[in-house]
């Protein structure tokens, strides 16, 4: 075992958080240059576990173990999987580009940045923990600093509500999958929460059917799931715009990822048995998804719906629990991962400078600033599955899997990507290309370098992933291969 | 009457011995002390509770054997050693934030009350008789009902003090009459060789029932469920705050402590019985402690309906009455207990500069004092058990000890109850981060409150990320009982 680099990743976020606390609270400076320097160093360690993973390896690389909890078989116990590298980038790239175009919070930063660490270590630690409890001690760490990020930093006309709103959401689901969890552990008889100790459980038929829908939907709140999907618009519109890249950047995908990881990968046969139906509740969410963010006038409010369709995307390729739809939806999490960051850091921009979001009030954004209108047109395409980027990788084979399953819940589905095209390509229209309205001829000026270099960064992993699908494909296929040989499926 | 008095007799009553060594030499010096620097007592009791920790912590450990000492009077077993630490430790953080409160922190008799209840709640878990028991619980009682009336200038002092006093003579007198009759029927006092008695079929079974109910109610008044939640809101408001602290996790825990013993001693014949009925307690405690704690305004008040809500998460541990649901209840006081301090502390800190433990006055209390926010945030989040803190940990060890035992709606109950409860300490933690400030001035910190809040916080984040340590102590105490 070399140098423990996923500890590094999970800790270094937390441990600069509480430095940062103890920096001076009026260097607004200094405190920024720290937080930036700690983003850029986790966003490169979590480069070199990209490009460390074997795609031929072991099922689990970088693991780390040890004893935390002996006398109830909890452990410290760490690696990823072909599913969790990709994510573990995303969530680097994600911190990364966030801290960036966070410059200009200037209300009790120190806090800020030592908020959006902890979310960031507890991130990190979901996505690589081999543990339930591990997974479950980081998913609330995950979860709880939104409140006070969007309660705080957030838009003040909702933010009270959306913050509160969004938290009950988020812990009555993790609360109820953690009592799936123990009841997981107590009827597996192992005395021992280990991740791969509790696949080879062979929990019984019947406690796998009663259970299965606890756990899955006690994480699946947080990727947006119908019926349970209100908290995520309604936070993605209130949160500052870094809180937003986060949340539906990366937070809604750790929901998708428990719900695989603990309910699917754990209960297989619960989950064949009862995804006829989530399958139904997904393609909800994917064409109601798009049409409510059709209707949208609210820049922020249409992504934010926008987000609730891809991850309905997500949802239903793991639905389809074959090989296809697995490997589209875990590509998915990272594309639209980096897209919906893409999104809201360019309506962030705007906001910022025009003070409205209303989508009819904006305009002629294309010649104020270019190079974010080119990012956002990039985006766009990326949503709508365009091949040549990342969203035609992910969704596509998302639609292969599915029509294996069930076809006609294909063709529904294929209603969204028009609807997406549609919303995106009218705000694309009318925000940049539209005319400049008068209100704000004057007060407009374009992106900073650093804000530019951030879009940028975004823009790259869309392309390279679109362009050279040999990026990601096949270390996705390692880590789906291993949920396959647990689900038995095709 | 004790035969010859061995090493390990000495050993087990070591604390109570050291404690009474330092109330000696705290009421001598009162005596002798000048008006001026009366401040002295405060430390000379600091200092003695330390040295009784150290003592206890390094000479009192009964190990793995737990046996009946001075004449079956007390047991010297782990439970008893790791709750006294605990008693110990709050009394402690409970003297420190004391200091500068004024009426109280220049009066000997003060810190000699303290210390008395402190001999009581050491005993309260050791005690394993009837007499024993019922003496440790008024010796606790007595001097906290006449703190928590110590303002006597203070209107709400008073009446806490009167209210305490008249409920908990009360709800006594119930309970003692439920001991007689056990002693009655059972031809002991004895707690472990009633159980004998009791299996022995000497106690016709409805009337077991009976004493059990009596036993609870008295027993439910000390920890503060429902319904014998009543008095603790008024209270709680009403007496000095770091009384207020000492009542809500000392008091509170050695009531556990007595809970758990007497029912897996002395009414095992009776399980699934005590089993409901503390069920049903838990969820009521759980609903309403958490439900009424909602509308509060004021912060004690809040804190007493919370501390309510939290003896009925603990109870859950009672219930499952195995070996992980009393490590659960052990390792939850010990969690609640430094959590609460640090709360209280926040409270006794602000409210000392901005005169009123309304909620409201906490507005913007992280514009003013960022650390004193953030003291109180990773307190608020422990109760509300949000890891890395204590409180996730202890909420998972009951909830698991409630599956375990079979008690899973117990479980899915309790997690539902833990999200109103969050529900109330975000508004609270919202206003401290929200609310504008009615000044910008820093709070100033009395450097011994300052040292209480810093311990028990950090306490907190370790019984939150290093669990080890003190889940070996809960379950050694648990063991012990089995």
């Amino acid at each position: 075992m070399g140098f423990p680099i996923l500890s590094a990743i999970v800790l270094l976020p937390i441990l600069a958080g509480v430095v940062l606390l103890f920096l001076p609270p009026k260097n607004h400076k200094l405190i920024y240059s720290f937080a930036l320097a700690i983003a850029l160093v986790t966003f490169l360690l979590s480069i070199v576990v990209y490009v460390g993973f074997d795609a031929t390896g072991e099922t689990f690389q970088f693991v780390e173990k040890y004893d935390w909890l002996p006398q109830l078989g909890i452990s410290y116990h760490v690696g990823v999987d072909g599913i969790a590298a990709p994510l573990v980038l995303l969530t680097g790239v994600v911190i990364f580009t966030g801290v960036i175009i966070s410059q200009r919070i200037d209300d009790r930063p120190r806090e800020f940045f030592a908020f959006l660490f902890l979310l960031a270590s507890g991130v990190f630690g979901v996505f690589v923990a081999l543990d339930l409890f591990a997974l479950f001690f980081f998913y609330e760490i995950a979860v709880f600093p939104m409140y006070l990020l969007i309660a705080i930093w957030g838009w003040k006309q909702s933010r009270e509500y959306a913050a509160m709103k969004l938290t009950l959401y988020l812990f009555i689901g993790s609360v109820i999958a953690l009592v799936g969890v123990l009841a997981m552990y107590f009827n597996s008889g192992l005395n021992t929460f280990d991740f791969l100790a509790l696949q080879n459980a062979n929990f019984s038929p019947e406690f796998q059917k009663l259970w299965f829908p606890f756990v899955f939907f006690g994480f699946a709140v947080l990727g947006g799931i119908f019926p349970f999907h209100n908290w995520s618009p309604v936070g993605h519109v209130a949160a500052p715009t870094a809180v937003s890249m986060f949340h539906a950047g990366v937070l809604m995908k750790l929901g998708a990822f428990a719900a695989l990881r603990v309910g699917i990968m754990l209960m297989p046969e619960g989950a064949q048995f009862h995804m006829w139906w989530i399958l139904l509740l997904t393609l909800v969410n994917v064409v109601y998804g798009a049409f409510i963010a059709m209707t949208q006038t609210d820049f922020k409010f249409m992504i934010g719906y926008s987000s609730v369709s891809h991850m309905g995307l997500v949802a239903m390729g793991l639905a389809t629990l074959n090989h296809d739809g697995l490997v589209g939806a875990s590509i998915q999490m990272v594309s639209h991962g980096v897209m919906t960051a893409l999104f809201f850091a360019v309506v962030g921009m705007i906001y910022d400078q025009a003070h409205t979001r209303q989508i009819p009030e904006l305009g002629g954004m294309m010649k104020i600033m270019p190079f974010a209108g080119i990012a956002f047109i990039i985006g766009g395409l990326v949503s709508m599955g365009m091949p040549g980027f990342s969203g035609f990788v992910a969704e596509f084979p998302i639609f292969m899997g599915v029509w294996r399953d069930t076809p006609w819940i294909a063709i529904v589905a294929a209603i969204s990507i028009a609807v997406t095209a549609a919303y995106i390509l009218r705000a694309v229209g009318k925000v940049f290309f539209g005319e400049l309205p008068a209100a704000l001829e004057g007060h407009m000026h374009d992106i900073k370098i650093s804000e530019k270099l951030a879009l940028g960064i975004l823009c790259v992993i869309m392309i390279a992933i679109g362009i050279f699908p040999g990026v990601i494909v096949p270390m996705v296929e390692h880590g789906v291969e291993a949920v396959l040989a647990l689900v038995g499926g095709a | 009457m004790f035969g010859t008095i061995t090493p390990d007799m000495i050993l087990a009553i070591l604390p109570e011995i050291s404690l009474l060594v330092v109330l000696a030499i705290v009421f001598i010096v009162d005596l002798v002390l000048p008006e001026t620097r009366r401040g002295i007592l405060a430390v000379l009791t600091g200092v003695g509770l330390i040295a009784t920790f150290v003592l206890t912590l390094l000479f009192a450990n009964p190990g793995n054997s737990a046996e009946l000492v001075w004449g079956g009077m007390l047991r010297h077993d782990m439970l008893a050693y790791v709750a006294k630490l605990l008693f110990i430790f709050a009394a402690f953080i409970t003297v420190l934030l004391s200091v500068k409160l004024e009426d109280v922190w220049l009066k000997g008799e003060y810190y000699l009350l303290v210390l008395t209840s402190t001999i009581g709640m050491t005993l309260m878990a050791a005690s394993a008789d009837l007499v024993m028991l019922f003496l440790a619980i008024e010796t606790t009682s007595i001097p906290l009902y006449i703190l928590a009336g110590f303002m006597t200038g203070d209107n709400k002092s008073t009446e806490a003090g009167f209210k305490y006093l008249l409920f908990g003579a009360m709800t006594t007198a119930v309970m003692l009459y439920g001991f007689s009759l056990l002693f009655g029927f059972a031809g002991t006092s004895n707690l472990y060789a009633m159980a004998d008695a009791i299996s022995a079929g000497a106690v016709p079974g409805p009337v077991l029932v009976g004493t059990l109910v009596l036993v609870l109610l008295g027993l439910g008044f000390k920890v503060a469920i429902v319904p014998m939640h009543f008095w603790a809101p008024d209270v709680y408001e009403g007496a000095p705050t770091p009384i207020t602290a000492f009542l809500s996790t000392a008091s509170k825990a050695a009531g556990f402590m007595v809970l758990v013993r007497v029912m897996l001693a002395s009414f095992p014949n009776i399980l699934a019985d005590w089993q409901l009925m503390l069920g049903i307690l838990a969820v009521a405690s759980m609903f309403i402690g958490n439900v009424v704690a909602l509308t509060q305004k004021n912060l004690k008040r809040l804190l007493a309906y919370s501390g309510i809500a939290h003896a009925g998460y603990a109870l859950l541990g009672v219930v499952a009455a195995s070996e992980l649901g009393v490590a659960s209840v052990m390792y939850y006081l010990l969690v609640y207990v430094v959590t609460n301090m640090a709360s209280f502390g926040v409270v006794i800190i602000v409210s000392r500069i901005v005169g009123s433990d309304e909620i409201e006055d906490f507005a913007g209390l992280s514009r003013r004092s960022p650390m004193l926010a953030l003291v109180l945030l990773l307190a608020f989040l422990s109760l509300a058990g949000i890891p890395p803190l204590g409180g996730f940990i202890a909420k998972v060890l009951v909830f698991a000890a409630a599956v375990e035992a079979g008690f899973v709606w117990l479980a899915v109950v309790g997690v539902l109850a833990s999200i109103i409860g969050l529900y109330y300490y975000l508004i609270v933690l919202k206003e401290v981060y929200l609310g504008q400030p009615k000044s910008e001035e820093p709070v100033p910190v009395v450097r011994a409150h300052g040292v209480a809040i810093v311990a028990s916080v950090l306490l907190v984040l370790i019984l939150g990320v290093i669990i080890a340590p003190g889940y070996n102590w809960a379950i050694a105490a648990a063991a012990s009982l089995f």
